[in-house]
């Protein structure tokens, strides 16, 4: 652990680069502070066939130790997936950016588990409380003390 | 060994008042068994009365001794090593009846779940150690000699990744009960595993924590709510169910007096869920009850504004010389000795009131009746105490010229705090009175009120008086005090022996 954890940064971004996940790439990963990760969601579902989601990490220097932010942001041709665990805003109900974070998860890891997440919905629509959270939530998701919606939804 | 003296007992029991310690009656045991005879033997002052409740205040040495006694109880049981019964401890929320109950029924699974690994019986040691060929996951680091670190399931990283992933799950998530291991894994670190890796600042935070987790997890334990008081107060004869019938209120060693059921400020006689109902229905009201609790008033003969300085109901117009209560600006001489009827809201009048407005308007008054004695009290507890502590600076200026010494003032300091106990108890019966169906039961809960009210005015109308006057009245004050003393016993053991009896009955639901 010296000099903060760039090693381990530069080596998740060689991972990525190198060995990607199906479905998952990098989209813009020029320094260790923001990262953009495009992820498609690979059986036929039909609420995401054909569509790409753009996901944002932030990192503080603290990381692994510390969880990083992590949300869906829009872009030109891309949305926010629909999901009745995804908020409007992009913010995203999930234990392991959380509570459940552990310093051997990874921007892979992560990734990985948020287009199973995708993959296992089948209801085209955003949590019941999206308007009222969106209008109050904080800017980062972080700052959020999610009650983990329940997993076999 | 005769029954005779526990018959005796019955009779002149922790009721009676006589405070002649009829306990220590027990002329057959005497000698009977080569000791003294004596052991057993407590005077009746050492006796609780019926609103009192054992308990026992603790240092926060007192707590770490009492963990330890928990952690050694538990694998002296279990047969298990004191690490591992402290990491079944800290599952379990340190409840002990909890972890023996499931454990005795699925020893592995409780074990498991906890994860604990028993394989290793020996003690574990949490060696910092480098090993060869290493790559520490979290920071990608594989320096040659790079210290290492891993609990009982082996999951290893470099000492560092570690030291910050252990401190920043105690300093800044404030963490002690639940830190697991740094993989994806449940194994808890241990009391040791957490001295070995972090600093020791970070260590003594996590054992500060840890005390804290073990007092606010033990329904037994509460913290003194009062600011930087380190102590903690045990009672181990009240639980939430008790609520109901006892009203337990501790004192502090740092001399804080409060509610250990609710950690309120004292509010004998008053239970817990009618506190909390009161606290509630007051900030509703608030701004309705507001103008009855305002310091200043007309005096209703003259209109000139009239401030009360004194915590005592009884008035006395500056400029017209016009005598009346406080509390319903009524005439104080057509009071007549009666003048504390005042304090007992006359229901039956109140029914037949003239104009028949709604219902809500009667509800409302009757609220702001309990509600401007109960702010009265509030208010002149304080203005009591500022009268004391007027005087006791007179009094030390005085000493000198007097020749009073410290001493001999000190009965002022004794009749200030029982000014100050019996008004925050008067202040809770109207907030009991309030919920109280009506029936024979109040009516004797309203004289006692009535008796403490006469007692508290009449002590408080001497407190007012002028320095030199004081001196001369000093028995008086004595006496006054004393009796003050006994009423609000009196009161309070009532109501103790009522709710114990459950005696009461409330107009709301409790639960
Ligand atoms: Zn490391
Ligand atoms: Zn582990
Ligand atoms: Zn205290
Ligand atoms: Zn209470
Ligand atoms: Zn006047
Ligand atoms: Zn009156």
């Amino acid at each position: 652990m010296i000099g903060g954890f760039t090693k381990r940064l530069g080596r998740e971004l060689n991972d990525l680069k190198s060995n990607p996940a199906v479905g998952i790439s990098v989209f813009q990963a020029d320094d260790f502070r923001i990262w953009l990760i495009d992820i498609k969601v690979m059986d036929d579902n039909p609420i995401y066939v054909g569509k790409k989601f753009r996901l944002q990490f932030r990192f503080a220097p603290t990381y692994p130790i510390e969880a990083p932010e992590v949300q869906f942001v829009a872009s030109y041709g891309i949305e926010i997936p629909m999901h009745p665990h995804i908020y409007s805003n992009g913010h995203i109900c999930l234990d392991v950016l959380g509570s459940g974070w552990s310093p051997v998860q990874t921007v892979a890891s992560v990734s990985m588990s948020i287009q199973s997440m995708l993959a296992g919905n089948d209801r085209n629509e955003r949590p019941p409380d999206d308007a009222r959270y969106v209008a109050h939530a904080p800017i980062s998701p972080k700052n959020t003390r999610f009650v983990y919606h329940d997993d076999s939804v | 060994m005769s029954d005779a003296s526990d018959d005796y007992d019955d009779d002149y029991g922790p009721g009676s008042d006589d405070g002649f310690g009829y306990e220590s009656y027990e002329g057959s045991d005497y000698g009977d068994d080569g000791n003294d005879g004596f052991d057993d033997v407590k005077p009746e002052s050492m006796k609780l009365k019926p609103y009192e409740v054992a308990y026992e205040v603790l240092s926060v040495g007192d707590i770490q001794r009492q963990q330890d006694k928990l952690i050694e109880q538990v694998a002296s049981i279990l047969g298990l090593s004191n690490q591992n019964a402290m990491s079944l401890l800290l599952f379990f929320k340190w409840n002990n009846d909890r972890l023996l109950e499931q454990y005795t029924e699925d020893p592995e699974g409780v074990l498991k779940k906890a994860g604990i690994s028993i394989d290793d019986n020996e003690e574990f040691l949490y060696e910092l150690k480098p090993v060869p060929g290493f790559f520490c996951d979290i920071c990608c680091e594989d320096r040659k000699g790079l210290l290492t670190f891993a609990l009982e399931c082996g999951h290893r990283y470099c000492a560092d990744c570690y030291r910050q992933y252990t401190t920043q799950k105690i300093v800044d998530e404030g963490e002690s009960r639940n830190l697991t291991c740094a993989a994806d894994c449940p194994v808890v670190m241990n009391d040791k595993s957490i001295q070995k890796i972090v600093e020791p600042a970070v260590y003594e935070r996590y054992k500060t924590l840890l005390h804290r987790t073990f007092v606010l997890d033990n329904e037994h334990l509460i913290w003194c709510p009062a600011p930087n008081c380190e102590y903690a107060v045990k009672c181990d004869d009240v639980s939430a169910k008790d609520l109901t019938s006892v009203v337990p209120t501790v004192t502090c060693k740092c001399n804080h007096k409060f509610c250990f059921g609710c950690g309120l400020p004292d509010h004998q006689p008053s239970i817990c869920a009618l506190v909390s109902k009161w606290i509630k229905k007051c900030e509703d009201d608030s701004e309705t009850a507001n103008w009855i609790s305002a310091h200043t008033k007309e005096c209703p003969k003259c209109r000139a504004t009239i401030e009360k300085n004194g915590g005592c109901n009884h008035m006395t117009c500056r400029k017209c010389k016009y005598e009346f209560c406080w509390i319903c600006i009524g005439n104080w001489s057509e009071h007549g000795t009666s003048w504390y009827n005042c304090s007992r809201y006359d229901e039956k009048s109140g029914v037949d009131a003239r104009d028949s407005q709604a219902k809500s308007r009667a509800s409302l008054e009757r609220y702001l009746h309990y509600y401007n004695r109960y702010a009265n009290h509030e208010q002149s507890a304080k203005l009591d105490k500022d009268i004391f502590v007027r005087t006791e600076k007179k009094m030390t200026q005085l000493q000198s010229t007097s020749g009073m010494s410290w001493i001999e003032v000190q009965y002022l300091a004794q009749a200030s705090a029982a000014l100050q106990e019996c008004r925050q108890t008067l202040k809770w019966t109207y907030a009991f009175a309030f919920y109280l169906e009506r029936n024979n039961d109040t009516h004797i809960f309203e004289d006692n009120q009535q008796d403490l009210e006469l007692a508290v005015e009449n002590l408080s109308s001497l407190f007012g008086k002028p320095i030199q006057e004081l001196a001369e009245i000093k028995v008086q004050v004595m006496d006054r005090t004393a009796y003050c003393n006994r009423r609000r016993e009196n009161l309070l053991s009532d109501t103790a022996k009522g709710l114990a009896e459950g005696r009461w009955k409330y107009q709301v639901q409790i639960k």
